[in-house]
């Protein structure tokens, strides 16, 4: 193993310089091609940006439906088809089927993949059974079931190349994220945050399945691959750092789960990804920091060592899962190019740090409704540095059990969830679709079983009260400044990921089905289009036969089928904001659609 | 033991699932529609209908009983994330609000107790079975008393602002029950 493990990184080495191409080669190729999509975020750096420009801000507004697919599933489709050549590969929720469309044949289906799944995993998949997609390298298509089968389909075929169990749903462990190919690994993340589960990301050879490395977010350094060089705000951690911020043997069912994204950097040869929240969601019951949930991990690629660590939201009180991307970027700040991370947490703050570091240079709101926190504080010698400054009237720790801490923004769905955003490098702005909703939240005890819920509150959400009444926003986030260029009002949360393309536009699904594409300058709306379900999926982009294509799942679910089916609250509550409160079941129904967009010749 | 509920899982995954689409109330005849909500019977802070089942007691200026405001929290936390607020449903699982209207404390019981399946369509479904989860079998009358509350309209879709203090019996047996 150590021997295989020398071997690729002298061949990752030497690749760079033109030599014989090694296993990573073949994602780092395909996704510098705009024809194809390989991977879920478009590209390592997430940056979700094409480099295509047929499609411009002068004539979006041609844009037709060119072929549309049928998923034959009617739960909440996350995620984007994928483009490899001349094959498109579609995913679906629960049962996982995987579809190979030939897009030389009109979307003729070349095969399909099945796979045969205990359905007692559903109700385990907390907020519906979504999958966030495929993954594609070498010839191999890789997909990372509900019950945590990690499974490498042949791509041309479907068949099986290998699979690996990667956790037990009987204990809480499910999967709803991707899966990102490294050189010659794959990584996977897991969930059950709300299942007591100990999360941990796990790198699987690309060849054979066999397990290389497994790092945990909390417990012993042994368990999180932390050693002596790991920093955070570049001091080292020092030993056990994770142990020390949990009582007694609590993070065993401690969370730090890992259902996000994950981002790389090849010439850092650094993973990036962030951890969940502490498990119950009732504060009082774990004392402490709780490292290293709520945590941006910077983690080796061949490894899984800890570079360096920032844990955004210290002893979470309100379910702030830190699992949104990471998004690579460099970035004039301070007058000097700096090789930056941008992230949007759940916890409402735009952060942008340092990748190779983990220097934190700004943490801004990018949601003005954000009242947990006055902010972060930025003072390299206040004790507190680094820390969000919490307001005691919204913290459900100091208010304590059994009592209901009131209009805490944002909703424990966060100001944005899983659903990624965008970063043009030609207009430097990144493009962030988010929730604009807000909470009560009442902690209270609760007991753990292995394989149940432990959850610990009671929560109840609202539009963000004083606002547009509408439960989300699209914006362009200034990450230099930690500034909202422009904001777009959406009557309920955006929960598509964003598209930014050369051709000035940045496209977008909602909650009622619509497909919007803005300008990126502006934000100014220049088309849409609604298909037949919510979207909840990501807006992707390809060529084929030279002409560009824009392609989105539709099929409304995921958490944003919770109330917003029925309305969050009673619209004859007299809360104020009357359009806000609409039920989304008045707009869209159930169902799972592909719609491909082309300007017609 | 918790209450009068049956804690035996036999039979709970042969009861016939009703019709789980989404925004339809329609069940089947399988279920049986609850007795007159009014209570009949009041012991150390419960209250029981004709049939012996729990029910909620809302007094006149909307004050509920401690069971009904229970009920409420501990929906909130175990079982809105597929339910829905205040029992209105999802997309991917039905109005509780709605299907009460037509189930019994037994058959709303063994479903929570033993789970259930409905598989097929594109749409499978599948209720867990929290017979094992102390933080659901403690509360079973009371999640039952407030989604009855819910589906006769008794109370609406807020937080009760007023309610009974906790009773010395309602503890003593949550204590009991958790094993603390």
């Amino acid at each position: 193993m150590r021997r295989l493990l020398v071997l690729t990184a002298t061949a990752a080495a030497t690749a760079f310089f033109g030599a014989p191409a090694s296993a990573n080669d073949s994602v780092l190729k395909l996704t510098q091609d705009p024809n194809q999509w390989v991977l879920q975020t478009g590209d390592y750096a997430n940056t979700r940006h094409s480099k295509l420009k047929q499609i411009t801000t002068d004539n979006v507004n041609k844009l037709q439906v060119s072929w549309t697919f049928s998923t034959g599933v009617l739960r909440g489709h996350e995620g984007s088809p994928l483009v490899v050549g001349d094959i498109m590969y579609v995913h679906t929720p629960f049962p996982n089927i995987v579809y190979a469309l030939d897009l030389n044949n009109e979307g003729k289906i070349i095969w399909k993949y099945e796979p045969k799944q205990d359905p007692t995993v559903i109700p385990v998949m907390c907020c519906d059974t979504v999958n966030r997609g495929l993954a594609y390298a070498d010839g191999k298509v890789f997909l990372h079931q509900a019950d945590t089968k990690v499974v490498a389909l042949d791509a041309k075929t479907g068949k099986v190349a290998w699979s690996v169990v990667n956790g037990d749903p009987k204990k809480g462990e499910t999967n709803t994220a991707t899966v990102m190919p490294v050189k010659d690994k794959v990584l996977v993340g897991i969930s059950g945050g709300e299942f007591g589960v100990q999360c941990h990301v796990t790198a699987y050879d690309i060849n054979t399945g066999k397990q290389a490395w497994r790092a945990y977010s909390v417990g012993p350094d042994s368990q999180i691959l932390f050693d002596e060089k790991t920093t955070a705000l570049g001091k080292p951690v020092g030993k056990d750092s994770s142990l020390a911020t949990w009582q007694g043997d609590q993070w065993k069912t401690g969370g730090g789960c890992t259902w996000g994204w994950y981002s790389y950097d090849p010439q850092l040869n650094l993973i990036y990804y962030g951890s969940g929240n502490p498990s119950t969601w009732n504060p009082k019951q774990r004392p402490g920091d709780n490292k290293w949930s709520m945590t941006i991990f910077a983690r080796d690629a061949d490894t899984g060592v800890a570079k360096w660590v920032y844990q955004m939201t210290p002893h979470d009180q309100w379910d702030f899962d830190g699992i949104n991307e990471m998004i690579l970027a460099d970035q004039q700040i301070g007058g000097q190019t700096r090789p930056t991370l941008v992230h949007f947490d759940r916890n409402g703050f735009g952060y942008t740090l340092d990748r190779k570091t983990g220097e934190l240079l700004v943490a801004e709101k990018f949601d003005p409704a954000v009242n947990w926190a006055t902010k972060v504080d930025m003072d390299k010698n206040s004790p507190t540095y680094g820390r969000p400054l919490v307001v005691d009237k919204y913290s459900t720790e100091k208010n304590g059990e059994d009592v209901n801490t009131t209009g805490i923004c944002p909703a424990a769905l966060g100001t944005k969830d899983q659903q990624p955003a965008a970063f043009s490098p030609d207009t430097g702005l990144f493009y962030v679709p988010t929730n604009h909703v807000c909470m009560d939240y009442e902690p209270f005890r609760v007991s753990y079983t292995p394989g149940q819920p432990y959850v610990g509150a009671t929560l109840s959400m609202f539009p963000a009260p004083g606002s547009h009444g509408g439960m989300g926003n699209f914006i362009a986030w200034d990450a230099k400044q930690g500034k909202i260029v422009w904001s777009n009002p959406e009557q309920f949360s955006v929960w598509s990921g964003a598209l930014s393309t050369a051709g000035g536009v940045v496209f977008y699904g909602t909650l009622e089905g619509y497909l919007k594409a803005v300008d990126a300058k502006t934000g100014k709306e220049l088309y849409k289009f609604k298909t037949p379900s919510g979207i909840i999926g990501n807006v992707m982009t390809y060529t084929h036969k030279g002409k560009q294509y824009v392609a989105v799942l539709s099929g409304v679910g995921g958490w944003a089928g919770i109330g917003l089916a029925a309305g969050l609250t009673d619209p004859n509550a007299g809360l104020g904001a009357v359009g806000g409160y609409a039920a989304l079941s008045n707009y869209t129904a159930l169902g799972g659609q592909l719609t491909v967009f082309a300007i017609p010749q | 033991m918790v209450s009068s509920v049956p804690l035996t899982r036999a039979g709970a995954f042969f009861l016939a699932a009703f019709s789980l689409a989404l925004g339809s109330a329609a069940s089947r005849a399988e279920t049986t529609k609850p007795a007159d909500p009014k209570p009949v019977k009041e012991e150390g802070g419960r209250y029981y209908d004709v049939d012996g089942a729990p029910t909620y007691n809302i007094k006149p200026d909307g004050q509920v009983d401690w069971l009904t405001y229970s009920g409420y929290r501990r929906y909130h936390a175990e079982c809105h994330v597929c339910h829905g607020p205040d029992g209105m449903g999802s997309t991917y699982a039905p109005a509780l609000a709605e299907s009460l209207k037509t189930m019994n404390f037994d058959q709303f019981s063994e479903v929570v107790v033993g789970g259930r399946q409905n598989l097929g369509a594109g749409n499978d479904r599948v209720m867990p079975s929290f017979g094992l989860n102390k933080n659901v079998m403690c509360y079973l009358d009371d999640l039952y008393v407030y989604l009855r509350a819910r589906s006769d309209d008794a109370l609406g879709r807020v937080r009760p602002a007023k309610r009974d203090d906790k009773s010395k019996e309602i503890t003593d047996a949550e204590k009991a029950c958790l094993g603390e």
